[in-house]
């Protein structure tokens, strides 16, 4: 689960105000708006990458407002994938594994176990340059899964992707939260793959959501 | 991903077009011809027996080694400062920040002299004459690798924070979710995403340590066999006559100037100034 409660976020000259937001377990919602509504800033508050002003956010059952964004169990898919130019796929995989200080067998066995739910079987050794918009996009849900994050937030990450490849990936993610059942908090644009894959859909108006379909 | 970094398609050139392009290549090209024109000069004016001559002189062998090993001193130092500045001005926002970046370009746009003399008069101050009676600086090695040090720094600084600029910050901040510190991400993510940019540092740095010349000679003085680089030769040979000998140390510098420029060519990242001063 994800609680918003009157939060606020300051970002330049913008100021999201008193946002109230629930993300309940295991959803899927889908959080829509105009450019410059300010979900992205909404989405970097809950992960920690942007302090929050006033209020308090909740991941699982956790005050997460003041933890850094590592502690906070919040997997981040950002719309241009931001894979590491120098990392292969496998390496991205066990990023946060290593990171986290995982045992190598233990990490091992969770890296095989998502380059299967991924298809990334084959290209384990093959670093960003040599992969599709979908690769690429699939190698940094992996990445923001091994973890085993309490909740997934995604910013438009199908957004630079051609019709088939969006396709492809909108498979994945919805067998994903099937097999995981983690909760998931999805940034679009696009209305057709919001209803798609979304069990809920938000709109972010003027710094307030509205529009909530249950 | 795999149509990541496209270079742009030429345009295709009409009859008219051509004029205008041969008027851009004239005028461009007498630069081109100028440069051309002063190495070919340095070459047809020496012989390979100058330039074995040259490379038999215990002095002029001292200035190669002195010179290789200060540039590459300067180099070490020159990044071991640019890499933290470049990222905290690329990435951090604090007070004074835009007076520190005109601070770091003084020693691009102040001629080299004035900051021989600065040194000079810095290391007068008392604190300074102390360390001296214990590690002689002026006049001595250590001289010639602070002034080629305070000059190159500052193109390493310039090409570092380009660097880092052209690094998604996103990066950095996946890597945080993901359970890294800042340190970490700067080290697991950032630092290996700059590698190039490093590398254009340090080869520009080492470049410019070589050429460099007015600040040793007033920070270190021209002695010979002591504080003698290879600039210091040149000027040294030109003031006795030896006119061959400035030569093919010139034409050993030119050599050493276009390896450096291939080297930066071949990283294809020499776009790193393009930011304006």
């Amino acid at each position: 689960m994800i609680a918003l409660e009157q939060v606020t976020v300051h970002a330049g000259a913008f100021v999201l105000r008193d946002v109230s937001l629930v993300v309940p377990a295991g959803s899927h919602t889908a959080l829509m708006g105009r450019t410059g509504a300010g979900k992205t800033t909404l989405l970097e508050a809950i992960c920690g990458l942007r302090p929050v002003s006033a209020g308090r956010i909740v991941v699982g059952t956790r005050d997460v407002t003041h933890e850094s964004p590592g502690a906070r169990g919040v997997g981040l898919v950002p719309q241009d994938g931001a894979l590491f130019h120098h990392l292969t796929v496998r390496e991205h995989l066990a990023f946060s594994l290593v990171v986290r200080r995982w045992e190598r067998d233990r990490a091992a066995a969770r890296v095989e176990e998502l380059a299967g739910w991924l298809g990334l079987g084959p290209i384990l050794a093959r670093h960003p340059a040599g992969l599709s918009g979908g690769e690429a996009q699939r190698v940094a849900l992996g990445r923001a899964l091994a973890f085993h994050p309490d909740v997934l937030c995604l910013d438009e990450p199908l957004s630079a992707l051609d019709d088939d490849t969006r396709a492809e990936v909108c498979d994945v993610l919805a067998n994903i939260r099937r097999r995981t059942g983690i909760t998931v908090l999805h940034i679009t644009h696009n209305r057709r793959e919001a209803e798609r894959l979304a069990d809920r859909i938000l709109k972010l108006d003027a710094g307030r959501i509205v529009n909530p379909t249950p | 991903m795999k149509d990541g970094a496209k270079t742009p398609r030429p345009i295709a050139t009409r009859g008219s077009d051509r004029v205008f392009l041969a008027c851009m290549a004239v005028l461009g090209g007498t630069y081109v011809v100028l440069l051309a024109a002063t190495v070919g000069a340095d070459i047809l004016y020496t012989t390979p027996g100058h330039l074995w001559r040259a490379l038999q002189s215990p002095e002029i062998r001292h200035a190669i080694r002195l010179s290789l090993l200060s540039c590459t001193l300067t180099t070490l130092l020159s990044l071991w400062v640019a890499v933290p500045i470049g990222y905290l001005l690329a990435r951090v926002r604090f007070p004074g920040k835009a007076l520190l970046d005109a601070l770091l370009d003084i020693p691009i746009v102040l001629p080299p002299l004035v900051i021989g003399l600065s040194l000079l008069i810095l290391f007068q101050a008392a604190p300074l004459r102390a360390l001296e009676r214990v590690f002689p600086i002026t006049y001595a090695v250590p001289s010639i690798i602070l002034a080629q040090f305070m000059v190159a720094c500052a193109f390493a600084v310039r090409t570092m924070r380009a660097t880092f600029e052209q690094i998604s910050p996103r990066h950095e901040q996946v890597a945080l979710t993901l359970g890294c510190t800042r340190a970490q991400a700067f080290w697991m993510v950032v630092l290996p995403s700059a590698k190039k940019g490093v590398l254009t540092a340090a080869t520009l740095a080492w470049a410019r340590a070589l050429g460099e010349f007015g600040p040793i000679l007033v920070f270190s003085g021209a002695t010979r066999m002591k504080t003698e680089v290879l600039p210091t030769t040149v000027y040294l040979e030109l003031s006795v006559g030896n006119l061959e000998a400035a030569v093919a140390v010139s034409l050993l510098m030119v050599a050493a100037a276009v390896a450096v420029l291939l080297l930066l060519r071949g990283q294809g990242i020499a776009n790193a100034f393009d930011r304006p001063l």
